[in-house]
């Protein structure tokens, strides 16, 4: 499965608000429908429903018909690429720090300079 | 090198890297105060650093480029804020535009450097990193840290671990 190109704007306003994050959490099993969903939250079915569209336009679930329900699933995909771009910045410090080591490592093979 | 400890902290949307040295404060502040040192871990091996003006005093600016595997040449800046040999190094990084000015589209990050001496001939160095007040990079990083989200990406790693045992 594929999205592409990704709308990293549009994935991390998604991913910004504490309901739709767990919407993705709950979503991952693919068993319950809006309705279902909407049980969990202290907010009415077409809140809800509002934010399932804002997720689903990011990418981040879909709706599957399962017989004759219909339930919302969390597209892994979409979430590893939103992941990958969270731990960049962390890997590109990481990556710093490594050759840092290196660097320092490496005075005690040459002469002093 | 022992790496070393990875916080963050989404209230004030910042990011510490600690890392230990097996050498002096002043041999980890050469790897800041030296530009042929400083090109040679800035930039990832696939996008090597050329450092073009470095001036590491207290409203001097540093000055590189990256070229990247297709002659790509993405530029960079650094304001710096404050400058302390060899124990203390704050600047804001942030984009050049072709023209070689600031790049005010893109994010800017403040990083504040610390390096201090633990004994025994080893120097801590600690990397904070704000992220900038923009959207895109607060959510990025609000994201991250949520514990549902967190939850989440767990949750996605197991499934991903037994898809690919079973394949």
């Amino acid at each position: 499965m594929q999205i592409a190109p990704p709308d990293f704007d549009r994935m991390f306003g998604a991913l910004a608000d504490a309901t739709r994050r767990d919407i993705v959490r709950r979503a991952i099993d693919g068993e319950e429908g809006v309705a279902e969903l909407a049980e969990h939250y202290p907010m009415s079915f077409a809140a809800v429903q509002k934010h399932v569209a804002i997720l689903e336009r990011a990418g981040l679930v879909s709706k599957e018909r399962i017989g004759r329900r219909k339930v919302v699933r969390t597209n892994l995909e979409g979430l590893r690429v939103a992941r990958r771009l969270l731990d960049q910045y962390e890997e590109l410090w990481r990556g710093r720090l490594g050759r840092m080591a290196e660097l320092v490592a490496a005075d005690r093979k040459e002469p002093p300079r | 090198m022992t790496v070393m400890d990875v916080r963050k902290d989404p209230q004030n949307l910042t990011m510490t890297l600690d890392a230990e040295f097996d050498a002096p404060a002043d041999r980890v502040w050469e790897l800041w105060s030296d530009p042929r040192q400083l090109e040679r871990w800035w930039g990832p091996p696939t996008y090597p650093a050329t450092v073009t003006s470095h001036d590491l005093r207290e409203g001097g600016r540093v000055e590189y480029h990256m070229t990247g595997p297709k002659g790509d040449q993405p530029a960079g800046y650094w304001e710096i804020t404050d400058a302390e040999p060899p124990h203390r190094l704050s600047f804001r990084d942030g984009f050049r535009d072709a023209d070689g000015r600031p790049n005010t589209d893109m994010p800017v990050n403040e990083v504040n450097v610390t390096i201090a001496e633990v004994g025994d001939g080893r120097t801590r160095m600690s990397i904070e990193s704000v992220f900038p007040d923009t959207a895109a990079m607060e959510q990025l990083l609000a994201m991250g840290m949520q514990e549902g989200l967190t939850q989440a990406v767990g949750q996605i790693d197991a499934i991903l671990a037994g898809q690919a045992a079973r394949a």
